[in-house]
């Protein structure tokens, strides 16, 4: 590896931890201001206490939200990976290289389309088909944005399977059927877990389409934090806040120590 | 399907077989027929047609015509994992995420035998392949020999008729390889069954072989015993590409002469020759030493006018 000067490498240092401070800070200040003993933002607090998590525990305005987060999440995070599983099985059969670059790119849309965009144009079809404000409506928004993740993790998880493991499966006497299940899933099996998770992430913090297709009975917690904030300066909201970050990180660490096994795994072959 | 050890192989009958694509033909009209119990090499270059003809044995490709007989039962409708056959792959297709046991039990899972016999026989397959005590490891944690051995173990445990064998030593290092094949030839005499090998290692095909299939642009050349392709090659192409030799156009060019280096003797000029040999003019061009002997090249004194050498 090339050399370093220690004054080039001090430089380097601090630079990466502004950086970083300037990424993370933003969303860490939700956590001192979750324990504040005032009803009000004001950072930082000057007293602390844990009344605002009993508030946000309490309210069944709050408790509501969430649950319906979850329970949204979880759907989708079912329903994109198993339409992510069939599309990366599709895109593994085909051979044409063009047909292939062309339907990922379809896949992936929802990743670089403007969210405001897709919001828009669901809205009008969820207008039409009375979806606005059901749970339905929610699942299948939440998993057009879901989607793209959950097929980039199993094709990549595809990518390091060896599909000679499928002809030695069926010269060993297993049916297609057979093969698929004893030996195709069970390796793709982290990248399927990885991009649920990161499919249940993306639902579970989910606000620009969840604004256009909430309704007074159904409300997912991102947008009842939005109200809030519009509404009054409730430190509620800061609580709410610490938990999606406490829950989305968890599962983010997991889904890419996840990524990160497969990988170590592929190189010891 | 039977699976009582019968200590016998399949006969594999191929009849007028072709493989064609869109832009080539791979396999043309080759017919041939393994006998049960025999270990039969399919030899050649690279797209010669080798490896096609074993998956179509396999059931991995499709044929174009002909058709393909095991024990006198056609193929042509039989899915590959209902052919019972054994296939060894070049490199392992160990399952990763199954441990060494479990790859070998799998074949044994697939056919529902019972669990006391099926232990019973992968242990006995393990140990056939050298393996015992490596059961609870993992494919990962196993050196390419010892892989390869799990592989023969788990095509070999539910005692198919047939193994097919893709140039299963190619990824190994010269030393283990020629141990292996050793051990291959010893397992073939121990179970018994018909072993197709398919390889472009000339050297490895006279090792292994009973009989060799000469392949050469999706036809047979010539199949025999080594002893047939080194001493009668039937055409050029198998005089080329097994052993070593010279070849010597005759003056018209249209006939050509085959020498084995061992066929020849070099004498000092002036030598007085032993009984039955006849003497040729040459001069040496330069020598080199091989260890077990020296390798010359020579050119003749006077070329076009040289009776053919004995």
């Amino acid at each position: 590896m090339l050399k370093t000067h220690p004054v080039t490498r001090t430089v380097l240092w601090v630079v990466a931890a502004l950086v970083s401070i300037w990424l993370v800070a933003p969303s860490l200040i939700v956590i001192p201001l979750s324990f504040t003993d005032k009803a009000s933002l004001v950072f930082p607090p000057t007293g602390w206490s844990l009344r605002w998590y009993e508030s946000f525990l309490t309210n069944p305005q709050w408790t509501a939200a969430l649950g319906n987060s979850l329970l949204i999440a979880v759907l989708v995070a079912a329903l994109a990976t198993v339409l992510g599983l069939l599309a990366a099985l599709g895109l593994r059969q085909m051979a044409n290289k063009k047909v292939i670059a062309g339907l990922t790119f379809g896949l992936l849309a929802p990743m670089v389309v403007p969210g405001i965009v897709v919001a828009i144009g669901l809205y009008a079809v969820f207008l039409t088909l009375g979806l606005v404000g059901t749970l339905l409506g929610f699942v299948l928004a939440h998993t057009v944005l879901a989607l793209p993740f959950t097929v980039v993790a199993i094709t990549a998880g595809f990518a390091g399977f060896d599909a000679r493991l499928e002809l030695a499966a069926m010269s060993l006497g297993a049916s297609r059927v057979t093969t698929f299940l004893r030996v195709t899933l069970p390796n793709i099996v982290p990248g399927m877990v990885s991009g649920a998770l990161f499919a249940f992430v993306t639902s579970f913090d989910e606000v620009m389409l969840s604004l256009f297709i909430k309704s007074p009975y159904l409300n997912t917690l991102p947008v009842m934090m939005y109200s809030s904030v519009t509404r009054d300066t409730d430190p509620t909201l800061a609580a709410a806040a610490t938990v999606i970050l406490l829950i989305t990180t968890v599962l983010v660490i997991a889904g890419l120590s996840l990524t990160g096994r497969k990988k170590r795994v592929t190189r010891a072959n | 399907m039977s699976h009582e050890p019968t200590n016998r192989g399949a006969e594999i009958r191929l009849d007028r077989v072709s493989k064609h694509y869109p832009k080539s033909i791979a396999l043309d009209q080759v017919s041939l027929t393994v006998k049960p119990g025999e270990f039969m090499t399919f030899l050649g270059p690279s797209g010669s047609g080798k490896t096609t003809t074993l998956n179509l044995i396999a059931g991995f490709t499709d044929l174009t015509t002909g058709n393909v007989r095991i024990d006198g039962n056609r193929m042509d409708d039989v899915p590959v994992h209902k052919r019972d056959l054994g296939i060894v792959f070049q490199h392992y297709a160990l399952f990763p995420h199954l441990s060494v046991f479990e790859n070998v039990a799998f074949p044994l899972a697939r056919r529902k035998t019972p669990k006391a016999d099926a232990v019973r026989l992968v242990h006995g397959a393990l140990e056939t392949a050298g393996l015992d005590g490596f059961g609870d490891r993992y494919p990962a944690e196993l050196s390419g020999g010892q892989q390869q051995r799990v592989a023969l173990a788990r095509a070999l445990v539910f005692q198919p008729k047939v193994l097919l064998l893709d140039e299963p030593l190619g990824a190994l290092d010269k030393n283990l390889r020629e141990r292996l094949q050793l051990e291959l030839r010893r397992i073939h005499q121990e179970v018994g069954r018909t072993f197709v090998f398919v390889t472009h290692d000339q050297e490895e095909a006279l090792t292994l072989s009973d009989r060799i299939a000469v392949f050469n642009e999706g036809r047979i050349e010539q199949v025999g015993t080594a002893q047939d392709l080194y001493e009668r090659p039937a055409s050029l192409f198998v005089a080329g590409f097994i052993g070593e030799s010279t070849m010597v156009p005759s003056a018209s060019g249209a006939e050509t002469t085959v020498i084995r280096p061992e066929h020849g003797e070099l004498f000092p000029p002036g030598a007085e020759l032993p009984a039955g040999f006849r003497g040729v003019p040459v001069t040496v061009r330069q020598s080199v030493y091989l260890g077990s002997g020296w390798k010359h090249e020579i050119v003749l004194d006077h070329p076009g006018h040289t009776r053919t050498p004995g």
